[in-house]
C-alpha cells in the first residue's frame, strides 16, 4: 500500500473528479490517495464518484482554506 | 453460452439519459456511463463560486444519475478537443454560440471509441437519451441519421427512448434488446418522459428545462464573441472560459475588460488569477477585487480605477484608496475619484 497526493486545487467541479479518477487508474488496490481542492462541490461529488465506482473516502478534513479528501483505491 | 452484451450510455445527468439507461436495465442489459467534460458544461461552476448559491445543493448531475442508476461512470475530459468543434461547427450555431448538432455527433464518435476499446469487455453499442423533436437543432427526425452515419456509430447507436420512431438498429435486429420494449416519446411534450420517471420510481430528477450547457445562454455567447473581437483570435484556454462565467464585465477600450467580482465569493475566486493578470482593489472602503483582462496602459490606471470605484461602498466618496496590482511589481496605491453613473457608460458592459 502507498500513499500519493493530487494537487487539484483552484480546479472547479467536474475537474477535481477528473483527475481523481485518472489517478487512480494508475494506482492499485488499497493505495491511499490524498487529493488537496478548494472547490467545495468536490465534497459531494469525490465521494459519489467514489461509491459508483467501487472505492472509499475515508476522510476529508479543511485545513488552512483547502479541502483534503482521502480515498482508498478500490479492486 | 451466450454472450452478455453490454452498452455504454452517453449521461448528461438530465432524465432522458436516466431513463433511457433504465429503460435498457429492464431488459438485463448491463450499461455504463460516460460523461464528457467541455469546459463549457453548467454542471458545478458557478454554485462553487457565487455567495448567492452557496445553499444551493451541490452535486453534480451526472454522478447522482449513475447512482441511482448503480452503473459506474466515466467522466472525459474532452476541452482540447473540443475547442474544433466549437471553432469550425460544420453544421453551424443554435440561436447563440451552442454548436449542439456537432457536438452530439462528436461525444457520440468518442463513445465510438471507447466502445473500440472495451470491445474486449463486452461493449458493443451505445444508448443515448435522445428524443426526436425535443431539441430545435440536434434532436430532429433528420438530425438522427447524420449523428449515427457522422459519428461513426451507424447501427450501434440506439435511442431506447424514440427507438420505435427510428429503424432499428443492431442491437435489435441482433436480438440483444427487444425492440417492443423500447419507446416512440416525440416532441418537446414531457409528459411521457415524466410518467415513466414515475413508473420507474424516479422522482428528484435534474430539471427537464434546464440547459447544461454555457453556449446556449445568450450572456455568456455575447461575452465569448466579445473575447474573441478584442483579441482578434478566436482561440481560448480553459482560464477565460472560466472567467466568462465570474463577475461583471465591462470593456471601456477595446484593448482591455474589467472583470468586476459581484460578491465575496467571486473576489475570492478572482484572487486565484492575482499572479497572472493586474487586478485593482479600493482599499479605503469595501469594494469588488476587479481583475484587468488585456492591456492595462499606465495612462489608464486612473480610469479603469474610477470604474471599479463605482462598484465599492465608496462610490460617492470624493476620493477613495485604490491598489493596483501588476504582477512582478510593486504595488501602487493611487487616490482617484469614482465615476458617476452617468459616466460609466452603458455600451461598456458585455
Amino acid at each position: 500500500m502507498s500513499h500519493y497526493e493530487l494537487d487539484a486545487r483552484r480546479m472547479l467541479c467536474p475537474m477535481p473528479v477528473i483527475k481523481t479518477q485518472n489517478k487512480v487508474k494508475e494506482l492499485s488496490e488499497g493505495d491511499i490517495l490524498d487529493v488537496i481542492c478548494t472547490d467545495p462541490g468536490a465534497l459531494s461529488d469525490i465521494p459519489a464518484w467514489a461509491r459508483i465506482n467501487g472505492h472509499e473516502v475515508v476522510s476529508n478534513r479543511e485545513v488552512d482554506d483547502e479541502l483534503i479528501i482521502t480515498v482508498r483505491v478500490g479492486s | 453460452m451466450t454472450k452478455k452484451h453490454k452498452a455504454i450510455a452517453l449521461i448528461s445527468g438530465g432524465l432522458d439519459s436516466l431513463l433511457a439507461v433504465r429503460v435498457l436495465q429492464e431488459q438485463g442489459i448491463e450499461v455504463e456511463g460516460i460523461n464528457f467534460y467541455t469546459g463549457f458544461c453548467v454542471e458545478g461552476h458557478t454554485h462553487a463560486i457565487r455567495n448567492q448559491d452557496k445553499d444551493k445543493k451541490k452535486r453534480n448531475n451526472a454522478l447522482w444519475a449513475a447512482e441511482q442508476l448503480g452503473i459506474k461512470l466515466h467522466i472525459v475530459d474532452v476541452i482540447e478537443e473540443y475547442k474544433d468543434v466549437l471553432l469550425n461547427p460544420k453544421h453551424g450555431y443554435g440561436a447563440n454560440m451552442n454548436p449542439c448538432l456537432d457536438c452530439k455527433i462528436f461525444m457520440v464518435s468518442k463513445a465510438v471509441e471507447w466502445v473500440k476499446e472495451n470491445r474486449k469487455d463486452g461493449f458493443d453499442f451505445i444508448i443515448t437519451g435522445e428524443v426526436i423533436g425535443q431539441r430545435p437543432m440536434s434532436q430532429r427526425k433528420e438530425t438522427m441519421p447524420i449523428i449515427s452515419n457522422e459519428s461513426g456509430a451507424d447501427d450501434i447507436l440506439l435511442r431506447p427512448l424514440c427507438a420505435k420512431n427510428l429503424p432499428p438498429t443492431k442491437p435489435e435486429l441482433e436480438g440483444w434488446v427487444d425492440r417492443e420494449k423500447l419507446y416512440d416519446f416525440s416532441g418537446r411534450n414531457r409528459k411521457p418522459q415524466m410518467a415513466l420517471a414515475k413508473q420507474f420510481g424516479f422522482t428528484d430528477y435534474a430539471s427537464p428545462a434546464g440547459g447544461c450547457c454555457f453556449l446556449t445562454d445568450k450572456n455568456y455567447s455575447d461575452k465569448l464573441v466579445d473575447l474573441w473581437d478584442a483579441r482578434g483570435s478566436r482561440e481560448y484556454e480553459m482560464d477565460d472560459i472560466m472567467l466568462l462565467k465570474v463577475g461583471r464585465h465591462i470593456r471601456p477600450k477595446p484593448e482591455f475588460k474589467l472583470i468586476i467580482a459581484r460578491d465575496a465569493g467571486e473576489s475570492k475566486y478572482l484572487e486565484g488569477y492575482r499572479k497572472q493578470f493586474v487586478t485593482i482593489q479600493v482599499v479605503s472602503h469595501n469594494g469588488p477585487l476587479t481583475m484587468i483582462d488585456g492591456d492595462l496602459k499606465p495612462e489608464d490606471y486612473d480610469f479603469a480605477a474610477g470604474i471599479v470605484a463605482r462598484y465599492g461602498q465608496g462610490r460617492d466618496a470624493e476620493q477613495v484608496d485604490v491598489e493596483i496590482s501588476v504582477p512582478g511589481e510593486e504595488k501602487l496605491l493611487r487616490s482617484i475619484k469614482p465615476l458617476s453613473t452617468d459616466q460609466v457608460n452603458k455600451e461598456w458592459h458585455v
